[in-house]
């Protein structure tokens, strides 16, 4: 469903600041695939996902979706293809617009936008049914500015946006590191359950090593730009933390250093 | 009295249609859009030219509307395909319209004598000009506002108000946030030129100066109707440009009135406009103080 092939990325090249981002990553995702994504600070996580979705052109290598080679279209045709959801619960969503109105923005991703009428009646219900399967109690306050959501809320929101046009691959972007604790597990439940329903092929950056373990049929580690670990099936399921340093540790030859990840 | 209220509410109606420009690009787009200042005056040298010339005085006010909407795409050319930001796009747009329009007029002043305009015929009707400028502005700007309000609620026009809300969501909901920026911005220029064109034919003249200073009048006028009359559907938010607009021109006269130098207008209007925007952080400094108050108290009422 998504083939990376060899994809290099360097900020600021022939300068002081020079930074290699991404140096020549490889990854394959099958159809179904439910792929998390971890590593250090700078191991290339967030670029590999702006990269596939656009936000930048790489320096080299070739990203496939669906068989399509995308890396010449701009980020908002690349969007046909994808779903995302940020980091800052602020980001998904526009927060001056209602609850339906961004339903309504995220309905017509891929489509071509006309000047006829944004909501229709038909869609309300459908919104009204897809929001009510969250359990937030959404479904009643489609008239509300997004805004006035809580961190949770809006990041459960985005996520029906982002899957409400079935998406080729969802990319999630550490979508619940900025909320609490308990909230953070709402939003993984919801996010495992849209994902199981719609068969979603998706790849979740989290710094979270528990939740890398215990979500997803597919575990990476990135560290230095490439995918130095990759850990699938049944492998996968009898994990432990423990093994996965020793496995990066073996891999990379480095120890590993984020406290945000072994503490969360 | 009645003749400077009237003057007023004319003038304030025909400036309301440039303050719903002003407003698609400054708040709708989050672009301060300082193309204003010269499209403005696009609008009153297009209408006055093309009158002077034989045109239809209608004809020749919707000439200015797309004089407008050209002078928008320039600015949004110079931002999105050339990666100006859009302030200084706007400052390079509005100084080249400067020489556009004295080409426009041949001249500095170009004035409107003896000629049809679009208030000639409520006019002939026996209502004087203010009256028929205040029945035609009124009109229009209800046009305005009603076409506005229907453009905003379609796929379109809500991508516009999205991309200007949150460029990065728009994208990923795959938005084409260049072009909309585009649309807004024509649209925003092209609605203050038609102002400009209607100001121009009741003022009976078009001047290379008239757009000085007229982009603050606009947010001066979008943020007393804001203030005023509050902000809260998207219609009444419309209708309160208007307001917001004609109350602008009321406190001018009555400034003048009182014995204001004119000269010093437009740093009477600064400073207004300079307080207006600074009213939430007083808001805000006025609630802390009032959290502080209530925190000091909250021991006393334990014990």
């Amino acid at each position: 469903m998504l083939e990376i092939v060899n994809l290099t990325k360097v900020f600021n090249p022939s300068t002081v600041n020079e930074m290699v981002a991404l140096a020549g990553v490889s990854l394959s995702l099958n159809e179904g695939d439910y792929v998390a994504v971890i590593g250090g600070n700078g191991a290339g996580k967030s670029t590999l996902l702006n990269a596939i979705a656009g936000v930048y052109p790489p320096d080299g290598g070739r990203i496939e979706i669906d068989g399509k080679d995308v890396k010449s279209l701009p980020e908002h045709k690349r969007a046909a293809f994808l779903g995302r959801v940020f980091q800052d619960p602020m980001m998904g969503t526009a927060g001056d617009m209602l609850i339906e109105e961004n339903l309504a923005l995220a309905r017509r991703r891929g489509k071509f936008r006309t000047l006829s009428w944004s909501i229709s009646t038909a869609e309300r219900n459908e919104y009204r049914e897809l929001l009510s399967g969250l359990g937030l109690g959404l479904e009643d306050r489609l008239k509300t500015k997004a805004k006035l959501l809580s961190g949770g809320q809006r990041q459960a929101l985005t996520l029906v946006m982002a899957t409400l046009r079935n998406p080729k691959v969802l990319l999630l972007d550490e979508h619940a590191a900025a909320l609490d604790p308990k909230t953070a597990a709402t939003v993984m439940e919801i996010t495992d359950r849209i994902v199981g329903s719609h068969n979603l092929t998706t790849l979740m950056i989290t710094h979270n090593m528990h939740d890398a373990i215990k979500h997803g049929n597919r575990l990476i580690m990135m560290h230095k730009g490439t995918v130095v670990v990759d850990i699938r099936g049944k492998e996968k399921e009898s994990l432990t933390v423990p093994d996965l340093l020793a496995q990066f540790q073996i891999a990379s030859g480095d120890s590993f250093t984020d406290d945000r990840a072994l503490l969360g | 009295m009645q003749q400077i209220i009237q003057g007023a509410l004319a003038l304030g109606l025909l400036w309301s249609i440039m303050t719903i420009g002003v407003y698609c690009t400054y708040r709708i787009l989050n672009i301060a859009d300082l193309t204003a200042e010269g499209s403005i005056t696009l609008g009153a040298a297009t209408a006055a030219a093309a009158i002077v010339a034989g045109t239809n005085p209608f004809a020749a006010s919707a000439l200015a509307f797309c004089a407008g909407a050209l002078a928008g795409l320039s600015t949004a050319l110079l931002h999105t395909k050339l990666r100006i930001p859009p302030l200084l796009a706007g400052i390079l747009t509005m100084i080249a319209l400067y020489s556009v329009n004295l080409r426009v007029m041949g001249k500095a002043n170009l004035p409107l004598l003896r000629v049809q305009s679009v208030y000639s015929g409520l006019e002939n009707m026996g209502l004087t000009k203010n009256m028929a400028t205040i029945v035609f502005g009124g009109g229009a700007a209800l046009l305005v506002i009603v076409i506005l309000y229907w453009f905003f609620g379609t796929e379109i026009g809500c991508a516009i108000r999205a991309t200007g809300i949150n460029a990065r969501m728009s994208r990923a909901q795959g938005i084409n946030t260049d072009a909309m920026k585009t649309i807004g911005l024509m649209l925003g220029n092209a609605l203050i030129a038609l102002s400009g064109a209607l100001i121009a034919q009741y003022q009976s003249f078009a001047d290379i100066q008239m757009g000085t200073g007229s982009i603050v009048i606009g947010l001066a006028s979008v943020i007393i109707g804001e203030v005023l009359f509050g902000k809260k559907g998207f219609f009444s938010r419309f209708v309160s440009l208007v307001f917001g607009a004609v109350t602008y021109r009321l406190i001018i006269a009555g400034v003048l009135k009182m014995g204001m130098n004119a000269n010093d207008l437009k740093l009477f209007t600064a400073i207004t406009v300079a307080i207006a925007l600074s009213l939430p952080v007083f808001s805000e400094y006025i609630s802390t103080f009032k959290k502080s108050l209530r925190t000091e108290e909250l021991p006393c009422s334990k014990s």
